[in-house]
């Protein structure tokens, strides 16, 4: 059996997520990245993606969308400025978005802000993802 | 002494306007309560925030960040976010907190005020300040967005060199009856300041992944947010704490003013009474 750590994901309405669990993985700036207790102390930003949380006997998805995450031996602490839980999405207003971001993206005008458009159609893939699972 | 019909009319007035304020009183107390759920839920993000960045500062050893490294003594200009509120009807609440602005020592010609709040930008702009940016919306719903609305415009600003100092000037909720309005600098950091709280220092250095630099890019903007998000809700929670204070003065003067009204009326009422007798006696005696 894997050795359990506290995870604490925080987002600025509510404290989303706090317990003991033997493995989390997200999404880093750097790529994908799983932690299990006893890692080195690291911080590290955090990218829009799906987050898998590893409990003892469960394992559940959540999306996060923006945030970093400060790993220490026997703490893992997630800032994320918005988080959700799967059936907390709106499934259908994600596909709307993303068809709307690739569109913007496709005309190529250039008064679009790509780097926007591009936020907000990686956030509606982290949601559908996220509500896949 | 007023007629009869005068207090009574007047004592109508009191009347409504009282039931007015009451009524104020009662809304004000339920937004009271839900905005501070929601200063209390923001809570946890800041505080976790702040001793992160606490303990980023602490173990980074060469911090020479912009966001960190002192303003140039020729860089005097000032950010300025000021939070009050769009309705009046608060008490002292707008004016305290432009108060504080005026008596902070800064010079007018430094300063760009970002205004959240009708009533703080109407009497900056009258007093000659220069407002940057209003975002008055906001301060009836604050969500996280908002926040990082004022916080992106700030620090484009603090970035591209036009000012070298950002303050937030807000009304700190401390309970349901003592809210005061605090200024704090967001930036540049004041290292020594942070590091003035004493904790354990032998743990083992951070690893910054990818690196300081970009972590403390992507984060210190977020602290900020965060901040401004807190000073937001704490805002809300303080404006309606104010205003319910203030109704509840209102309301309680009201009924004073009936009491008193009442008491002339009704005096003036007898004084009539006894009048017509005299005069009906009297009357009468001039007929024997």
């Amino acid at each position: 059996m894997a050795e359990l750590f506290q995870l604490q994901i925080v987002s600025p309405n509510r404290v989303f997520y706090e317990g003991e669990v033997t493995m989390v993985e997200m999404n880093t700036s750097d790529g994908e990245m799983g932690v299990y207790a006893k890692h080195i102390p690291l911080t590290t930003v955090v990218a829009p993606g799906l987050v898998t949380i590893h409990e003892e006997s469960d394992v559940k998805f959540a999306a996060i969308h923006s945030g970093f995450a400060v790993i220490m031996p026997d703490k893992v602490t997630i800032m994320a400025e918005v988080a959700e839980w799967p059936d907390e999405i709106d499934i259908d207003r994600a596909e709307d978005s993303k068809t709307r971001a690739e569109r913007r993206l496709a005309e190529a005008d250039p008064s679009t802000d790509i780097v926007r458009a591009e936020m907000s159609l990686r956030r509606a893939l982290t949601r559908i993802e996220a509500s896949q699972k | 002494m007023a007629s009869m019909r005068d207090i009574q009319r007047r004592r109508a007035s009191i009347q409504s306007t009282g039931q007015i304020t009451k009524a104020m009183k009662l809304v004000s107390t339920v937004k009271l309560q839900k905005a501070r759920t929601k200063a209390e839920q923001t809570k946890p993000y800041f505080s976790y925030m702040y001793s992160t960045m606490v303990d980023m500062l602490k173990r980074t050893k060469n911090i020479n960040h912009p966001y960190l490294t002192p303003a140039s003594e020729e860089n005097t200009k000032k950010a300025v976010i000021v939070i009050t509120s769009n309705r009046g009807l608060a008490g002292g609440y707008n004016n305290n907190v432009v108060k504080e602005l005026l008596n902070s020592g800064f010079d007018k010609a430094d300063v760009s005020v970002f205004a959240v709040g009708r009533k703080g930008k109407d009497t900056l702009a009258r007093r000659g300040y220069n407002i940057v940016a209003d975002y008055s919306d906001m301060i009836d719903e604050p969500v996280y967005g908002d926040a990082k609305t004022i916080g992106e415009a700030v620090l484009k600003e603090f970035t591209e060199g036009n000012i070298g100092e950002i303050y937030l000037l807000y009304t700190s909720f401390k309970n349901t009856v003592s809210h005061e309005p605090k200024m704090i600098k967001l930036l540049p950091f004041n290292v020594e300041d942070m590091e003035s709280e004493e904790q354990d220092t032998k743990e083992a250095p951070m690893t910054f992944e990818p690196d300081e630099d970009e972590v403390l890019d992507a984060i210190i903007p977020k602290y900020i947010n965060s901040l401004i998000y807190g000073a937001l809700m704490e805002a809300v929670a303080s404006e309606n704490g104010a205003r319910m204070q203030a109704m509840d003065s209102a309301t309680s003067n009201a009924e004073e003013m009936i009491a008193d009204l009442s008491l002339k009326y009704n005096r003036a009422r007898q004084g009539s009474i006894t009048q017509e007798l005299t005069e009906i006696i009297a009357g009468a005696e001039a007929i024997n």
